[in-house]
Formats: structure tokens, C-alpha cells, sequence
């Protein structure tokens, strides 16, 4: 059923959300050693997936989760201590509800083992004695078998508010409290349900629950999402006013609650008779349709999902099944007014939006350079137009770009599992420290940078800290710590990975690098180079390899990895005091820094991030080398020197070398290279347009752009084009061309 | 509205014609998205000769192939007066450099016949069928295969 689906598809996005904040919350919440709102912000997360999963039947998610959340509760009820300890069960129990919610998505079986351990875990925190044991494990037991939690529930409490209407009486004379709650449509809008209210009310002690339905309009007048029951409770329980309060802490603003002491018979009776009193004209309407609703509640949302169904089946199962109720309005947020803060949008959209502001641009620029070739261009009422509208379409495209922003929060939140994971597993003990998660940057970039941070980190906790004994003996704490941090730098986003460590090893590092033949053993290397030294394909230090963070992958695939998005990383390390990494990346992946470049008769753009200098070529700088390979000199250095004219096959023969422009740039697998260019034309930012959307990749080229006049342009792979040039060479030039790259 | 489509397609089909080298060809008009001058191309790095570079179209890169070098019927010269059929295949959009659009058919299934067994390897890849009319024989174009093969491209 479709409308379902997609409240299922919004159920899920939701629990994405409240599990990318629950660990931070839950490190909060020992960080603040049991701050009362820490704990609530933990405990509304769990609770929201717990109910979601229970109006879709997601039974092993919402047993999981109840345990959970009850283990929760006593600590919010200050019957379990917020102890380091019990942090860790519950972040180690954060992992497996995760688990859950993307098991359930996809369908599958979570592992069972694995939850049931955990449950296990959970339960042992919760302690086991306390008055209310009792009323809790029978109501435990009825959560923890799922069915019974979604719906059975239900059922059986409409009959205990129907049974106790008729007993009233003689409850009511020992009634501490005198609670009347009536919902606001607003409340089941928000997904509330009125029953879990008066269940958990319930809870706080001998209750007798009266409905009053006198506000139940004719059928015909029902607005089928309208709320039109409100409830008397009479609880017979020594709890303070916030105990109640608390209860109703989701629903705040949404109901109309009222708390009175109940002093002596005459008051309670008084209130018992006045419902009673409206009770006769509202009966047949109040009663008999929620026993309709009741039948229906089985076959769950049928008649409430399609918004079409008659008044009749729709009223009831609003108000007397609102869990039942709540999916629809989700759907519409029109419902909820304070939900317009935020607004949930399809990427697609979002992806559209920006593709078109693209062409804005570009088109933009075409029409200003159109204009500027025609007379018009002297009337000044045209060009200040057109400075207008370049205003206005870079305003746009900021805009349209901050739109997919996003705090790295996202990942870095992601971090601390990995930190935990990877410290157990060295047996350091590791603390996370992030700063700056508020910083943003556009999402292209977010879903890439998860992968170099991971490595970043476990390379930290494993290589970067020493081990305790270690640390002990040099006199510092045994736990070591990690900082992550992102700012923003100049129109890129700077992220560092810094450990208290004991720094790089130099000697070991030269070494291992001159063992592998990396580097000759009479080189004289800066304490730079040999921190770079550890970024060399083929690179590592660790004695053994370790599952950490030797996973095959060196700290040179993180490097290139990150040269792919047009990103830097570096190093820098003191002995003793410990290394930080640094990555820089551009703030989105949708358009590009260039230089744009003619070679050929084409027009070309090179990333920037790539280029290290620019020069012209003197006669004497220029060398040939082999029978058709030049390289140049720059600084005492030979570089390959690479006709980018002859390396796409646009002309045969090489410009000569004085006659062009040389752009010396930095490529990871090759070394410096010098590319050898007919001009240089400019410096523009450019929007990243894809060759394999309608084609394919193509060798040499990185992807292409649209210039200001509508021509595409393409843009080098500044690696591929060295690297097709070099292997055009026989192996012995392509030997010596390596050599000269040093 | 598709169901009404599709039924009208199963009676007849509409195709556009041109003519390459004295030899008349079509593609169906449902692949057509549009019909555009000839634009300047952006050569593209080692690709095949047949491959003319690639072209702005509003905003997303264009391939264009010149078809009769394709087809093996010897490359053109581009001038103002050639059109760029631009064809949906699959989920890419191609360009396809024609000497000029002749017109529209309609024609029933019963006028395309199979391709004659002439072993010719173009034949084979890129003529799904002989439409029949008034004595004209236009082949019609498989277009699938028009884009070259990832590998060829890279070689």
C-alpha cells in the first residue's frame, strides 16, 4: 500500500536521524555524569524508533528497543547510576539497535545472538527490586512480546476505561490525584497516542481512568483527524506533581492537562458524577464506535490511510486508536505547524535545482560576453543590468549550494564508534575529542570524507598513541587523546587528525623506507620529507601488520584518495608531542578551482589544487632525453616534461617548449611533472560537468565544464595524463623519466 | 494516456528519414528528443574517429557521432548546414551528425522487413530492419550500438 510505504520510508529516516544523535547524546549524558536533559534526549530517541517500529510490526526492533529504553528509564529515574560503565553497555547497545533499524529496512534478520546478549546486558543494569517491580514486569513482559505491544494493549485498556467507568466509585475516594488530560488534534499529529500517555499514567500507581466523549460531534460534523476525547484519571499514588508533568513531557503545549489534588470524597465523586452526568448523551456515540474501532484495529490503518474513508471508521480509529491515526498527518506537515522549521526534501530535487542554477550560470556568463562583443555593450543601462543579474546568479548559486550543506557532525559522530572500536582492540585507551562539528560542507564532499578519516583515526589510535606502560613510563596520562577538528580555511574546509603521542620515528621511518628501496641510504632527507616519506605508495612501518589499521590500505591511498576530491593532505609531527594530519578539501565537489589553459587549438581547464607553479620555459632549462622525451629544469630538478597537445592526440609534434607555458604540477603516483601548455587564459571557478552521464570516462580527462562562450571544455586529469604519457615511454625511458622526477 | 500510445504503436509506427551517401535511413521518432544545428564540437582525447567531441546542450555534455563515418560510409564535413539528431539510448543522450532530416513515415509493422543477410559486420550491428514505401528502401537504424565500447575507447 503506497501511502504506507512512504510513512515507512519516513519512519526510516527518522530512525537515521535519531541514531547519527544518540551516540553524541549518549556521551553527553556521561560527560554532564547524568544531566537530566542528556538523559531525556537519549531516552525520547530510543523511545521514538520503539514506537515507530511498533505501528509497522517490527517486533524484534521494538523488543530490542524496549529493554533498551526500560534500562533507560531507571536511569532517568535515578535507579541506575550514569557510570562509565553503563555508557559503554548502552553505546555497545546503540550499535546493535542500529544494527536492528538497517535490518529492518532491508528486511532482513538482525542477528539475534548478538541482541539477546545485549538484552541480557541491558537487563542486568536495570535493578530488580523496588515497590513497582511488579506492575513494571508485567507490563515489561507485555512490551517485550511485540505483538501485544503494538495492539493487544489497546484493546485491553479501552475495556479497563470502559470497566472502571462503571466501578468508579469506589476508587475514587482514596484518589491522591485528580489528572484530566485532553488532547489536541496537534498531539496525534505529532504521532502521540493518548493510550501510551494513560499507560505510562498508570504506572505511577492504582489508577481509574474515565473517558469523557461529550465533545464527540454527530458523525457527520467529525473531522476524521480532529481530537474530540479527553480523559479523568484518579491516581492513588504518593508521586510529587512533576512525576505526572513528566508523563506528559512529549506532549507539552499539545493537550490541555490539568493536576488537582484530590482532598476528600466529595471532589473526586463530584468529578466522577459530572462525567457521568455527559456520559448518557455521548454513549452511543462514544462507546459503540470505539468497540467498532477496536474491531478494526486488527486490520490496522486500512480505512484510515486512504484519507477518503467515511467519517464513520475514521473518527474512531482517530481518536480511540490514534497510534493507528498518527501515520497519515506525518505525511502531511501542514498538520503541524512548528514542524515548518525544517522540511524534508528529496535530494533529486535538491541535485535538479542545482544542475539548473548550473545553467544559470554558464548561461549568465554567455549573455555577458555576447553583450560585451556587440556595440550595445557602450550603453551603460545594459552592462549595469548585466552586473545585476552576475550578482544575482552567484547569490542564487550560494544559496542553492548552502541548501546541501551539511555539518560534518555526521561524520564525525561516526568517529567515536570507530576510535572505540579500534582502541579494544590495540588495548589503548583512547578519548575523542572533536571540535568544530558545526562546520559545513557540501554534502558531495560529506560522503567522501568518511572513508580518509576513518584511516586517519585508526592510524592515530595505532601507530600515533603509545601504549599505556609507555605512556606511563614518559609521564604521561595512560589515556591517550585523539583530536579531531574541522574549520573552515580560506574557502576550503580544513580537517585534522592530531594524537599526544610520541610522534613520528624518523630513524625508523628513513629505515623502512630505505629497506623498501623508497629512498637511497645516502640521502639527506628534512625531518619534512621523511614525515611525507610515510605517505609513499608502498609505505608502512607497523612491525606487523595489525587488522587495525593495516588493512592493506597505506596512508598513500588515503592520500590519493583525497587528491582525487581535489584535496591536500599533510603532516606535521614533533617527537614526543605528537602528529597531527591534515586534509584540506574544497567546500564542494560541483564546481572547481581552474586554470583554464589552451593546448591543441582546445581549451582546457587544470585544477588548481594540482598546479604548483606556472613558468615559461628558458632554452637552457629544456632537455631532451632519449630519442622524443624533454624534460625540464626547475630548480636544480629534472621533471618529465609532458605536451598536453600531444598527450590528448590533438597535434603530433610538441610545441616548442619555449614557446609555450610550462605548469608545473604535483601528482601523487608520478612526482612533479611540468605540462607543457600553448597559454594560459585564466583563472575561473568552474562547474564539474560529467563525460560519463552520456558517454564514458574518458582517458587523460577528469570530467568536463561549460565555459562562458558554451563550449564545453574539458578538464585534465593532471595523474592519467603524466601517467599516459609515461607509458607511451619504452620501460627504460619511462625508468629514467622517474629518476629525473626524483 | 501510455496505454493509448502503445496501442497506436503496435499498429504503426512514425520514423525520421534522412538521407547519407545516396542511401535513405531512419530511427523512430519515439528516441528522437530533438533536432539542432550543427555546433563547434569539443574534440575528446583518444577516442575513435567516428566520435566528433562533445557539445553544451543546455547544460549537460553532449557526444556527438558522426553516423556515416559510423556506418562506414566515409566522415563528413561538418558545415552549417548539417543537423545533430539528438537520440535517448538506454539512459544515455547521443548526437547523431546527419547530412539533413528528409521527413516523417508512418508506417505499419507490415512494411519492415528483416534485414537481408549481406555480411556486412555494419549491416549486422546497426540495421534492424529494410522499411519498404513507394519503392524506397530506408534502413532503419539499431541504435544501441552507435556509442563505441568502453575498451575501444580506452585503447
Amino acid at each position: 500500500m503506497d501511502p504506507l510505504e512512504s510513512v515507512k520510508i519516513t519512519f526510516f529516516q527518522e530512525c537515521d536521524e535519531h541514531l547519527a544523535t544518540l551516540e553524541g547524546d549518549l556521551l553527553a549524558m556521561e560527560e554532564s555524569a547524568g544531566d537530566r536533559e542528556a538523559i531525556d534526549a537519549v531516552f525520547r530517541a530510543v523511545h521514538s524508533i520503539k514506537g515507530g517500529a511498533g505501528a509497522f510490526g517490527l517486533e524484534a526492533l521494538v523488543s530490542f528497543a524496549h529493554v533498551f529504553e526500560t534500562a533507560l528509564d531507571h536511569m532517568r529515574e535515578g535507579r541506575l547510576a550514569v557510570t562509565h560503565e553503563a555508557v559503554q553497555i548502552m553505546l555497545r547497545a546503540n550499535d546493535i539497535l542500529a544494527d536492528h533499524v538497517e535490518a529492518a529496512k532491508s528486511g532482513a534478520d538482525a542477528d539475534a545472538a548478538a541482541a539477546a546478549a545485549m538484552m541480557a546486558e541491558l537487563n542486568a543494569l536495570s535493578p530488580g527490586e523496588g515497590g513497582e517491580a511488579g506492575g513494571d514486569d508485567a507490563l515489561d513482559a507485555g512490551g517485550t512480546a511485540p505483538d501485544e505491544l503494538g495492539f493487544v494493549p489497546l484493546k485491553m485498556d479501552i475495556a479497563d476505561i470502559g470497566g472502571d467507568d462503571t466501578a468508579s466509585d469506589p476508587a475514587a475516594d482514596d484518589a491522591d490525584w485528580v489528572v484530566t488530560f485532553a488532547p489536541h488534534a496537534r498531539l496525534y499529529a505529532t504521532a502521540n497516542d493518548a493510550l501510551i500517555l494513560l499507560r505510562e499514567l498508570t504506572r505511577l500507581g492504582e489508577s481509574d481512568v474515565s473517558l469523557d466523549a461529550s465533545a464527540l460531534p454527530g458523525l457527520d460534523e467529525i473531522d476524521p483527524e480532529g481530537a474530540y476525547l479527553s480523559w479523568t484519571v484518579r491516581l492513588l499514588a504518593s508521586c510529587t506533581e512533576d512525576d505526572i508533568r513528566e508523563v506528559f513531557d512529549f506532549v507539552d503545549g499539545d493537550c490541555t492537562l490539568t493536576l488537582e489534588r484530590a482532598t476528600g470524597d466529595g471532589q473526586g465523586a463530584g468529578g466522577s458524577g459530572d462525567a457521568a452526568d455527559e456520559l448518557p448523551p455521548a454513549d452511543e456515540l462514544g462507546f459503540r464506535p470505539v468497540q467498532i474501532a477496536i474491531g478494526e484495529d486488527d486490520a490496522i490503518t486500512s480505512p484510515v490511510a486512504e484519507s477518503d474513508a467515511t467519517p464513520a471508521s475514521a473518527e474512531p480509529a482517530a481518536s480511540a486508536a490514534p497510534q493507528a491515526a498518527s501515520p497519515p498527518p506525518t505525511a502531511k506537515p501542514a498538520a503541524s505547524p512548528a514542524a515548518s522549521a525544517t522540511i524534508r526534501v528529496d535530494l533529486d530535487r535538491v541535485d535538479k535545482l542545482i544542475d539548473l542554477v548550473g545553467e544559470l550560470v554558464i548561461n549568465q556568463a554567455m549573455l555577458a560576453q555576447r553583450v560585451s562583443e556587440t556595440v550595445i555593450a557602450n550603453d551603460s543601462n545594459v552592462s549595469m543590468g548585466l552586473d545585476e543579474l552576475e550578482q544575482l546568479t552567484r547569490e542564487i548559486q550560494d544559496s542553492v549550494m548552502a541548501i546541501r550543506a551539511q555539518p560534518v557532525r555526521i561524520v564525525f559522530q561516526r568517529m567515536s564508534r570507530v576510535a572505540r572500536e579500534c582502541a579494544s582492540a590495540t588495548g589503548k585507551q583512547v578519548r575523542l575529542v572533536t571540535e568544530g562539528e558545526g562546520t559545513e560542507v557540501d554534502k558531495t564532499v560529506i560522503e567522501r570524507l568518511s572513508e580518509p578519516i576513518t584511516h586517519m583515526l585508526r592510524n592515530a589510535v595505532d601507530h600515533g598513541l603509545e601504549s599505556p606502560e609507555r605512556r606511563a613510563e614518559v609521564g604521561k596520562p595512560a589515556e591517550g587523546v585523539v583530536r579531531l577538528s574541522a574549520r573552515h580555511q580560506s574557502g576550503r574546509i580544513v580537517i585534522d587528525v592530531a594524537d599526544d603521542g610520541g610522534g613520528i620515528n624518523r630513524e625508523r621511518v628513513f629505515n623502512s623506507a630505505v629497506e623498501k628501496g623508497l629512498v637511497s641510504a645516502d640521502a639527506t632527507l628534512t625531518d619534512d620529507e621523511i614525515d611525507n616519506l610515510i605517505m609513499m605508495p608502498g609505505f608502512s612501518t607497523a612491525q606487523e601488520v595489525s587488522n587495525i589499521s593495516g588493512r592493506g590500505v597505506g596512508m598513500d591511498v588515503v592520500k590519493r584518495s583525497i587528491q582525487e576530491l581535489g584535496g591536500r593532505l599533510s603532516i606535521s609531527s614533533e617527537p614526543g608531542v605528537g602528529t597531527t594530519f591534515s586534509l584540506s578539501l574544497p567546500l564542494t565537489l560541483a564546481v572547481l578551482d581552474g586554470m583554464v589553459v589552451s593546448a591543441g587549438g582546445q581549451t582546457l581547464v587544470a585544477p588548481l589544487t594540482s598546479i604548483v607553479e606556472t613558468l615559461q620555459p628558458k632554452a637552457d632549462a629544456v632537455r631532451r632525453i632519449g630519442p622524443n622525451r624533454t624534460v625540464l629544469a626547475v630548480r636544480g630538478a629534472h621533471v618529465p616534461l609532458v605536451d598536453v597537445g600531444v598527450a590528448m592526440g590533438w597535434r603530433t609534434e610538441p610545441l616548442p617548449a619555449t614557446e609555450g607555458v610550462a605548469i608545473l604540477v604535483d601528482s601523487e603516483v608520478h612526482g612533479e611533472a611540468a605540462l607543457l601548455v600553448d597559454g594560459i587564459q585564466g583563472q575561473r571557478q568552474v562547474v564539474i560537468k560529467s563525460l560519463e552521464a552520456n558517454y564514458q570516462h574518458v582517458d587523460c580527462i577528469a570530467a568536463a565544464t561549460i565555459l562562458g562562450d558554451g563550449r564545453v571544455a574539458l578538464i585534465i586529469d593532471v595523474e592519467s595524463t603524466i601517467g599516459s604519457n609515461l607509458r607511451g615511454a619504452t620501460p627504460a625511458e619511462a625508468k629514467e623519466l622517474l629518476a629525473a622526477a626524483g | 494516456m501510455n496505454e493509448t500510445t502503445t496501442s497506436s504503436l503496435d499498429e504503426s509506427r512514425e520514423l525520421i528519414t534522412f538521407r547519407m551517401s545516396d542511401q535513405e535511413f531512419c530511427v523512430d521518432i519515439m528516441a528522437v528528443r530533438e533536432i539542432r544545428g550543427w555546433t563547434q564540437t569539443t574534440p575528446l582525447p583518444q577516442s575513435p574517429q567516428y566520435v566528433m567531441g562533445v557539445i553544451n546542450l543546455r547544460g549537460a555534455v553532449l557526444p556527438v557521432v558522426d553516423l556515416s563515418r559510423r556506418l562506414g560510409l566515409g566522415p563528413t564535413e561538418p558545415k552549417a548546414r548539417h543537423v545533430i539528431i539528438v537520440v535517448n539510448i538506454g539512459t544515455r543522450l547521443v548526437g547523431l551528425l546527419v547530412d539533413g532530416v528528409s521527413d516523417i513515415l508512418t508506417v505499419t509493422d507490415e512494411s519492415v522487413q528483416p534485414t537481408p543477410q549481406v555480411a556486412c559486420d555494419v549491416v549486422d550491428s546497426f540495421v534492424k530492419g529494410i522499411v519498404t514505401l513507394e519503392g524506397r528502401m530506408i534502413s532503419w537504424i539499431l541504435l544501441d550500438e552507435i556509442l563505441p565500447e568502453p575498451k575501444e575507447a580506452a585503447a
